[in-house]
């Protein structure tokens, strides 16, 4: 080699990369932690748009008659709200999460399907960006943009072209179906990824919870969105191709397209708790210095929520008129979920029982999520009692129930994992100072909104409103709500400005900054593109544990 | 561990009572607030006024006893285990005891949950059947409710009545009940039928016969809303109930037979109604106005309200209300009607004759 040569090499190291080749990289990658982390940064994306949605919301809200926004922009902003949370936001980081802890979990180099996994990722991104595309195409050629303002469960006949001319009704549909077939692969590519490629040693038995969880999830995906997909084809056959499915004008079913989406809507709300699940299962033995307590039984729980999940869905029609037997069936199976999933509340208690609790962040938010849930399960049970569920059902009680699950419980739990594993992500831990200061904005913010929200519901506030009349016992109750809403906003605000500080002066965190017991923490921070330098074989649930205590390893009690 | 457990049994035990005692002492205030009836009253569902919602309120105080009862447990483990076992400078670094489980502490949170969703599912199956499968009395007043894009339409078919937005039934004393039952239909998008203090949401759906029933122990306005997303206006479609005395009932019936009135020197108004686009969705009796896709008109002014409880029914509404819908209700299907201001106040002195 020539001297010359020499002196470009010494002059050029890997940071001062020209940037359209660094974002070529990340274009074209099919690693699974590099497209982990763009899911991650995809769902902060419409954390933060919906999130926005959401203050537009509550400052309409904070008075009767107030008039912050039009009806219609009203209409709009919940529809792309719930919209975005649910399948833009919740979706994305669950399979951020799986995608990139999965294979590091198990001892794998890679997904099963690298390049399958990259094109459901550009898969999910395309529908996001086509559904906000939506507010400037969403009239078509003939009017000003438009997005869909037909509510996230969009019931027939809503949708049909009588009530919902132009194109904003196909933006949603398309979306959602673009980005479901996304979803359909990456589930696929998980199961595989799990059954397959595990390091020797790494029985179904032994997998870590997370993993166990994440095969339940995506078992969940592939039966909860082919429904809504078939049902969105078909929506698309009524609007273009002349089809009467859903067309109430002509002689179509309305009830047909509430079963359809909710066939799909019950299951996706554990599709979007279980991923939370499975980050408590992690963080509470870490910091509880214990394993986790009645491991086999937590697999059979998750199992159980599972196949439970499936069977659930007309709760959400109770006021639909189904006739005695109808609702009594749905009440049984909706009570029955209870059963599970008050096992693993108590598991997570029984781990943290006789151990050392140590509160850093992560740990926090899984309290945090404890307490919330906990609530979120009892509001359920009132909601999921028929007779008392057509005074809440289509209330705010139920918006204050649901958010209890999606930002109490499943935020909270996202949370935790962003402090337990971004320092593996990044190689920096994140600042404790600002994550306990997030927590407890946050948690406080959180109650001052949700909790109060209960209360409108109980005294006949209907949701999805505009505007409300005065004099209903509703105004005060909805300004102190917005007020939480928006420390809610702040504390998000700090939480960015942690990931964006952290990122550049956070502290090293070396291999193992918790101390843990899973494979992920045995490589460095963040682990090389091919994870592992030598296959691991493991012989526990812990194979870190056993590494640590020769003296005592868990193997010999499995 | 499990000699933890039972102690803190005691401890839980002690601590229900105590909790249940003031949380039923935060309902009974929350249901006294709103005790006296009037007429914008706060549609709480704890101050039930109707046997199906006060089924449902009974029913609620159990669940809420039970789930109530489960916080109080699990939470005061949690707290217990937070504040017990946080890490303390005397035990940091050491490893406490890895315990992987119990089978017999694992069956024992299995099978309780389940007994306990045993009985849940009873109890509310037994107000399903009351609420949902009542039989209807001969006595019963039928209505059907037509959901409308964004009001109500009302035809008492029995009496020959059809009015939209105000419903009014007759007060049903236990001696000699007089429910409403109400068929429930929609003529577009999917409504819900919601009075809290009388019942809970029944949805009209196209395509859908649904019904629903009522009957007020006490006279008086009782205010709900629609509560399924129904389009634009959903916000705003308002509903209201009159709960008539027996008397009061069938002079309203009657009141409502009568064809409209027609006062000759309101007959200009009634021509621009007749010459405009009014007709083609409004009806007013002995007139050529027949349309149905808005309501009817015949007794307009025997109602409080207009535009669903938008507005009350004052000159100053109604004439703003031709002339500009949407300053009133942004988006309802009521289109602005561009009359002249003659022509507007003769239209307006035309509809304040329809009693």
């Amino acid at each position: 080699m020539s001297s010359d040569a020499m002196a470009i090499h010494q002059g050029t190291d890997v940071g001062s990369r020209p940037w359209v080749e660094t974002l070529h990289g990340w274009v074209t990658t099919v690693d699974h932690k590099r497209l982990g982390i763009l899911y991650i940064l995809y769902a902060l994306l419409f954390l933060a748009v919906a999130g926005s949605e959401a203050m537009i919301i509550r400052i309409q809200l904070m008075y009767p008659h107030n008039s912050f926004v039009s009806p219609q922009v009203f209409n709009r902003i919940f529809t792309m709200h719930g919209t975005t949370m649910v399948f833009f936001v919740g979706i994305p980081v669950l399979f951020g999460l799986a995608n990139y802890l999965v294979p590091l979990m198990i001892g794998a180099r890679d997904m099963a399907f690298p390049r399958l996994n990259a094109f459901s990722f550009w898969l999910t991104a395309l529908g996001g960006f086509l559904l906000y595309f939506s507010f400037l195409g969403g009239s078509g050629l003939y009017g000003a943009g438009n997005a869909p303002d037909v509510g996230w469960w969009a019931y027939a006949p809503l949708t049909s072209r009588a009530f919902s001319p132009g194109h904003s009704s196909d933006y949603w549909t398309i979306s959602l179906l673009v980005a479901g077939f996304g979803s359909i692969g990456t589930a696929i590519n998980i199961i595989a990824t799990i059954l397959c490629m595990r390091c020797p040693g790494m029985k179904l038995s032994r997998m870590p919870l997370l993993v166990w969880l994440n095969l339940v999830v995506s078992g969940m995906v592939l039966i909860a969105i082919t429904p809504l997909s078939a049902a969105q084809i078909m929506l698309c056959v009524d609007r273009y191709l002349g089809g009467h499915f859903f067309d109430t004008q002509a002689g179509g079913s309305a009830a047909l397209w509430m079963h359809f989406f909710w066939i799909f809507g019950h299951p996706e709300v554990y599709i979007l708790i279980l991923p939370a699940f499975a980050v408590l299962s992690e963080v509470i033995p870490v910091f509880s210095r214990k394993p986790m307590f009645g491991y086999p039984v937590m697999v059979g729980a998750t199992i159980a929520i599972g196949f439970i999940s499936m069977s659930v869905w007309a709760h959400h029609m109770f006021s639909i008129g189904m006739s005695s037997y109808g609702n009594a069936f749905f009440v049984l199976t909706t009570m029955a979920i209870a059963v599970p999933t008050g096992i693993k509340i108590f598991n997570w208690l029984g781990t943290m029982w006789g151990g050392r609790i140590i509160f850093k962040t992560p740990m926090l938010f899984c309290i945090g999520f404890l307490f919330n849930f906990l609530i979120a399960g009892l509001t359920g049970i009132m909601l999921g009692s028929a007779a008392f569920n057509w005074q809440l059902t289509g209330s705010y009680f139920v918006v204050a129930h649901f958010h209890y699950t999606l930002s109490g419980s499943f935020l909270f739990g996202i949370f935790a994992a962003f402090y337990y594993w971004h320092p593996k992500i990044t190689g920096r831990m994140l600042g404790e100072r600002l994550g306990k200061l997030h927590f407890w904005l946050f948690f406080i913010g959180f109650h001052v909104c949700f909790d109060l929200m209960h209360i409108p519901g109980l005294l006949g506030m209907a949701r999805r409103i505009y505007t409300y009349e005065p004099g209903r016992g509703w105004d005060t109750l909805n300004l102190l709500i917005s007020i939480g809403a928006f420390i809610q906003g702040i504390a998000t605000l700090i939480f960015v400005a942690n990931l964006i500080i952290s990122y550049f002066k956070g502290a090293k965190a070396g291999n193992d900054p918790w101390d843990a017991w899973t494979l992920e923490w045995s490589v460095s921070s963040p682990p090389p593109a091919y994870n592992f330098a030598s296959i691991p074989t493991v012989a526990s649930r812990r194979p870190l544990w056993d590494l640590k205590h020769p003296e005592d390893p868990d193997s010999r009690y499995e | 561990m499990t000699n933890m457990h039972k102690m803190e049994w005691r401890v839980v035990a002690a601590r229900v009572s105590g909790i249940l005692v003031i949380l039923t002492g935060v309902l009974l205030a929350a249901g006294m607030c709103t005790a006296s009836p009037h007429d914008n009253p706060v549609p709480n569902i704890f101050d039930p006024r109707s046997t199906p919602a006060e089924s449902i309120r009974d029913h609620s105080y159990f669940v809420l006893a039970i789930t109530g009862l489960i916080f109080l447990v699990v939470i005061s483990l949690l707290v217990y285990a937070v504040v017990k076992f946080r890490d303390k400078p005397l035990t940091a670094g050491r490893e406490p005891a890895q315990v992987y489980g119990s089978t017999q502490i694992e069956l024992a949170w299995t099978i309780i949950p389940v007994l306990i969703v045993f009985v849940l599912f009873l109890a509310t199956a037994r107000v399903i059947h009351a609420i949902e499968d009542a039989r209807k009395p001969a006595t019963a007043v039928e209505v059907t409710a037509i959901g409308h894009q964004f009001w109500w339409e009302y035809r008492y078919p029995a009496l020959g009545v059809v009015t939209a937005n105000e419903l009014h039934v007759p007060v049903s004393d236990p001696a000699h009940a007089t429910p409403t039952f109400l068929t429930l239909l929609s003529a577009d998008t999917d409504h819900s039928f919601w009075v809290p203090q009388l019942a809970g949401k029944t949805d009209l759906i196209p395509n859908r016969v649904n019904h629903t029933w009522i009957d007020p122990h006490q006279t008086g306005v009782y205010v709900g809303q629609c509560a399924q997303y129904c389009g634009t206006q959903h916000g705003k479609m308002l509903l209201r109930v009159s709960v008539d005395s027996p008397e009061e009932f069938a002079a309203w019936v009657q009141a409502q037979k009568q064809p409209a009135n027609h006062d000759d020197k309101a007959s200009a108004g009634r021509r621009v109604f007749e010459t405009t686009a009014c007709i083609n969705c409004h009806a007013v009796g002995g007139t050529n106005g027949t349309g149905r896709f808005g309501p009817d008109l015949t007794h307009l002014m025997s109602r409080d309200t207009i535009a669903a409880g938008a507005a009350l029914n004052t000159h100053e509404n109604l004439r703003l209300w031709m002339q500009n819908p949407d300053a009133i209700k942004p988006g309802s299907l009521m289109p602005a009607m561009k009359l002249s201001d003659a022509d507007l106040d003769a239209l307006v002195r035309y509809l304040e004759t329809l009693r």
